[in-house]
């Protein structure tokens, strides 16, 4: 499977890596390369095979209602790159 | 006193208690070591205070009146991907450049109320993304083995390089790792360590930077099978707060350890027989289970039909849990920012934040796991690597149904190659791990022991494979092979 | 019980500038749980909280958080799909829906794509008294809410509170089985006031607690029909989705606008860009939100972190069982127990806590009385006081005994107004009221006589001019009232005045 650098590009803004356009053309065959490996999962028949959802068969645990948590605004804002006013600042978001 | 660091968990644990040994001391010694050895690159973030601190009180504790735990004063190195509450975790990444947790990962915190000591944080792959150690913001961790008479530094394995490289060179008793693909198996091979990966579920995943969530699983990196047992009882519980963690009782593994394997029945998988193996691993591998058979266990040839697809399907899976794992990482509540020019606004923070903050193969991963996850390839990739995966589970499953205990299996490809040997193309490096992705698809514990070394005197391992939650048995399987294998080597001080 | 059947209500018309076109709505409704803490996390669902305070680690999407699930909410989201006639989904699973949002910490929502908790179900919505619209329901199911973000507050940056983040929702899906603005606000209101009667959410739409995606599209008449026959939506036009609507009133207005916008546009030969748009009610428009780059991905896949999420059976029946009475059901009853016209029915029973009133207030007493008095005296009181009914200065007995007074004839209907306010103002029981401030009707035939005759007598004028138009007679009625202090008994006036000017 050959991927082009429009893919690439396109890939990279869903992720959200900047990638220069001079880089892209190696990004692409990179991809193409692992890409080309990963299509060998083709020759196996799954026909009638249930995609594995868990791999530990378990009872989904679960909580009671009740605030056990939060109340810690300090915390929560001690590593932030920018907080103000026990706020989170980012650059505008433009909507 | 000098050499206290060369002590095993088991051993310390009697000196300790014999009187013959502080906690203080052992720390003491460690400590030294470890700031003679900075040339291994394997601790990052050192912590002698709270180590310090910690054996003190692990002191006071061994001499009060009730039993303390076997773990209580044994220092330890912690991977940097564990959160320790106010200590540096960066998961060796610049994206996490300056964060400090308000909160301490289930598995760190099991062994701080055991009273281990923690000596500080360990170098790893960045983001637990890679085989050789070799993507960390820190720089490579180092292989203290090295071949024959060459100087080249040798790769101590990923991603948990710098835990392995730590535990073999004695800077510490044991570190802990994780295993996602073989990350604690594989590293445990390359530097004649011990390294185990329990059963999916048996050690919580809370406060674990995560890679890949459905195949992510915390495991100790010891000098011997007794202490990964030992180790390994520390470290698991059931954890509320991880909703995959089993809520099952931890057995005591140590007391699994009779050494007794007589009537176990040991499978050999054919399609582990790899095109073009080096014939040294072909050799220890037959020697392996001549060593079980000679103590006792029958010896099968087995097929695990799948095999061959399970690296595929894992870099399928793995990479797309990742890419959402890490979308968190984004300059908005914790770690690096990029600085940004006028007129930049959110996006532009995204993008920059990450492509600065993010190494090359974690870039690689998280793209290609967006590309397999997105609109029109879901089917394609995702839910036919999810087939594939229940195919290769399936696979274990009518094994161990037929009477198989374990499974016998070389660890690694090859013995530890040297560092900054580029691959043509990534796919090259992601063979390393072609024996030990199958154990984590099957959520199966998995150990890695040293059997034997190479014709330039680098050490191998092998792997066992057991049963879903019977650790116990397993190392039980693994102390047989470990008592004939006899491995007892060690590197040689050059750094 | 009575089994009331419906019309459904005529498609709105809309006369574009060359033909006649009728509209297509399906809404999501996004209705916040009411629990006490959050979907995954321990921390806090209150609102007003100082910004930041009400999250955990795990909401502020920390290295190594993982999500736990709440029970409770859980609880909530089958007790609602019970509420609306659902089916219940005994396995149901999660998924991410993966994007980046500063609001969004972990970079994906936590949802339910592929296997929601709740299937099927229906909403009857009333519009006039046997005219109603039953609404399908395709699915309802569970999500994290989002966080808020604050971007007037500063000219270069936006602010983020993580407060609501990680809330859980249920997200109630319709079939586009809506057919006007006026319908769409119904089938909100109806909706809000099921779950308002289940518990599950309080449906305050001012904060954000309960909010609607609304889509939108036009077609021709005869088009809808051949939808319902073939099931091909391509019938229906193409659909624009205008999103977080928070007014009943806004919905509407917006909806009237996308119409005729999507009008304009076919009309004029073009064709409607399927894409998400707001509503701003200071310009009356809806406005694209769609950015220049293509649309989101969202890369949905089940999430790593949870398990399956399989419930019993038992727990279903269990909630089942506990379900209150709902409103159709209220209603229902009381239009067959009280005979109640089903317009007044339709108000008592908007809320619970009027519904309850009511009811306490009526028990042996006439029902329709008690529900005059209840809608027009004691609703419109409680309005001007700006107070909730639960707040009633007056108690269903209070009230109850005002209308027993006027019922034995002990007082008359002015008088009864009259009390009515004293008890409402300085309380008492009515009775004693009424007793104490001389208010008690006068029915002595013979005092009642004497005061009628005195003002026949007084008045010859006015007696020529009821002898020819009886409909003055009202004014003799006035003055022996008056003459009474207001407390003869009307009808005994009445009946002696008509008798008196015959003769």
């Amino acid at each position: 499977m050959s991927i082009d650098t429009q893919t690439a590009a396109r890939v990279a803004k869903l992720a959200r890596i900047k990638v220069e356009d001079d880089q892209l053309p190696a990004l692409a065959q990179e991809f193409s390369a692992i890409l080309g490996f990963i299509e060998q999962l083709n020759e196996v028949d799954v026909d009638g095979v249930e995609p594995m959802v868990s791999v530990t068969p378990m009872r989904l645990k679960r909580r009671k209602d009740g605030v056990t948590d939060g109340d810690r605004q300090d915390k929560i804002l001690s590593n932030a790159p920018d907080a103000r006013e026990g706020f989170f600042a980012v650059p505008k978001v433009v909507e | 006193m000098s050499d206290l660091n060369k002590m095993t968990i088991a051993a310390a644990r009697d000196a300790l208690r014999a009187g013959e040994v502080t906690s203080a001391e052992l720390t003491e010694a460690c400590l030294t070591a470890i700031d003679g050895a900075d040339a291994l690159g394997a601790f990052v973030h050192k912590t002698p205070e709270i180590a310090m601190e910690r054996a003190k009180a692990a002191d006071a504790r061994l001499q009060g009146r009730e039993e303390a735990p076997a773990m209580c004063g044994i220092p330890v190195g912690i991977k940097d991907l564990f959160c320790t509450k106010g200590v540096a975790s960066q998961a060796a990444s610049r994206i996490l450049e300056g964060f400090r947790p308000e909160y301490e990962s289930t598995v760190s915190q099991n062994l701080a109320d055991a009273g281990a000591v923690m000596l500080g944080k360990l170098n790893m792959d960045e983001f637990a993304m890679g085989s050789s150690n070799e993507t960390s913001v820190y720089g490579n961790a180092v292989n203290p083995w090295r071949a024959g008479n060459s100087d080249a530094g040798l790769t101590p394995g990923g991603s948990s390089g710098g835990s392995a490289s730590a535990v073999a060179a004695d800077l510490c008793l044991a570190a802990t790792g994780t295993d996602t693909g073989g990350s604690i198996r594989q590293p445990a091979a390359f530097t004649g360590i011990t390294g185990i990966k329990p059963t999916y579920g048996r050690c919580s995943r809370w406060g674990i930077v995560a890679f890949a969530s459905s195949l992510d699983q915390a495991g100790p990196m010891t000098k011997d099978v007794r202490d990964a047992a030992i180790m390994l009882q520390a470290m698991c519980s059931h954890d509320p707060k991880d909703s995959t963690s089993a809520d099952l009782p931890v057995p005591d593994f140590e007391a699994a350890l009779t050494g007794d394997i007589k009537g176990k029945t040991i499978g050999i998988p054919r399609e582990y027989r790899m095109d073009g193996m080096p014939d040294e691993i072909e050799t220890l591998w037959a020697q392996g289970t001549e060593m079980l058979r000679d103590a006792g266990a029958k010896i099968v040839d087995i097929s695990l039909p799948h095999t061959k697809y399970a690296l595929p399907a894992y870099y399928v899976i793995a990479p797309a849990e990742a890419s959402s794992n890490l979308a968190r990482y984004d300059g908005v509540r914790y770690g690096r920012r990029a600085a940004l020019s006028q007129g930049d606004g959110i996006t532009e923070m995204y993008e920059k934040t990450r492509a600065e903050g993010f190494g090359a193969e974690v870039q690689r991963r998280v793209m290609i796991g967006t590309y397999v996850l997105s609109a029109g390839f879901y089917d394609a990739y995702y839910n036919r690597a999810r087939k594939v995966r229940t195919l290769i589970k399936k696979d274990f499953e009518d094994v161990f149904a037929q009477g198989v205990d374990a499974i016998l299996t070389p660890a690694t490809p090859s013995a530890a190659f040297e560092l900054g040997k580029t691959f043509d193309d990534p796919v090259q490096m992601y063979l390393n791990d072609v024996f030990t992705v199958t154990v984590n698809l099957a959520g199966l514990p998995g150990i890695s022991v040293p059997a034997g070394l190479d014709a330039q005197g680098l050490p191998l391992g092998l792997q066992l494979i057991g049963r879903p939650w019977e650790e116990g048995d397993l190392l039980n399987t693994a102390y047989a092979l470990e008592q004939a294998a006899g491995f007892v080597a060690k590197p040689a001080k050059w750094w | 019980m009575l089994d009331l059947t419906y019309q459904p209500p005529k498609p709105k018309v809309i006369a574009g500038a060359k033909y006649d076109w009728e509209l297509v709505i399906g809404m999501e409704v996004h209705a916040q749980v009411s629990s006490e803490a959050k979907l995954f996390s321990g921390a806090s669902t209150k609102f007003g909280a100082e910004p930041n305070s009400n999250v955990s680690f795990v909401d502020a999407a920390m290295p190594g958080m993982l999500p736990v699930i709440n029970e409770f909410c859980v609880e909530q989201a089958v007790r609602t799909g019970l509420g609306l006639k659902a089916q219940i989904n005994l396995k149901s699973a999660f998924d991410r829906k993966n994007y980046f949002y500063p609001d969004l910490p972990q970079g994906y929502q936590i949802s339910q794509l592929y296997e929601p908790i709740v299937g099927e179900g229906e909403v009857l919505v009333d519009m006039e008294p046997g005219i109603a619209r039953l609404v399908r329901i395709e699915r309802i199911h569970m999500e994290q809410d989002a966080g808020k973000s604050i971007h007037d507050m500063d000219p270069h940056m936006s602010f983020v509170d993580l407060n609501r983040t990680g809330v859980a929702l249920m997200e109630i899906v319709s079939r586009p089985d809506i057919r006007g603005p006026e319908e769409a606000a119904a089938y909100v209101t109806k909706l809000r006031q099921i779950l308002r009667y289940l518990g599950t959410c309080d449906g305050n739409m001012q904060n954000g607690n309960l909010r609607a995606d609304v889509n939108v599209s036009v077609c021709r008449p005869g088009q809808y029909e051949k939808y319902q026959e073939t099931q091909d939506f391509s019938h229906l036009g193409t659909r624009c989705e205008i999103k977080n609507m928070n007014s009943m009133r806004f919905i509407q207005a917006a909806i009237e606008y996308e119409a005729r916008r999507q009008i304009a546009i076919v009309e004029a030969g073009g064709t409607v860009d399927q894409e998400t748009r707001l509503y701003d009610p200071d310009k009356n428009e809806t406005r694209s939100m769609r950015s220049k780059e293509e649309a989101h991905d969202y890369r949905y896949f089940p999430d790593p972190d949870l398990l399956p999420l399989e419930i019993e059976q038992a727990w279903v029946d269990d909630i089942a069982a506990s379900l209150p009475e709902l409103p159709d059901e209220k209603k229902a009853r009381f239009m067959g127990d009280f005979g109640l016209s089903e317009y007044d029915a339709n108000v008592l029973t908007a809320e619970t806590d009027s519904a309850a009133y009511f009811e306490a207030a009526a028990q042996g007493r006439d029902g329709k009385t008690v529900a005059n008095w209840v809608i027009n005296e004691l609703f419109g009181r409680l309005n001007r006081d700006d107070t909730a009914i639960t707040d009633s200065p007056m108690s269903p007995a209070q009230l109850g005994g005002v209308v027993d007074l006027v019922a034995s004839d002990t007082i008359n209907g002015k008088m009864a107004k009259d009390l009515f306010e004293i008890v409402y103002t300085e309380g008492g029981d009515p009775a004693q009221v009424a007793e104490a401030k001389g208010m008690k009707q006068v029915t002595d035939t013979g005092a009642i006589e004497a005061a009628v005759d005195e003002v026949i007598a007084a008045n010859p004028a006015q007696v020529e001019k009821a002898r020819e138009n009886p409909k003055l007679a009202g004014w003799f009625v006035g003055q022996v009232m008056k003459a009474t202090g207001g407390k003869a008994n009307p009808k005994v006036v009445n009946q002696l005045i008509a008798q008196k000017l015959k003769d």
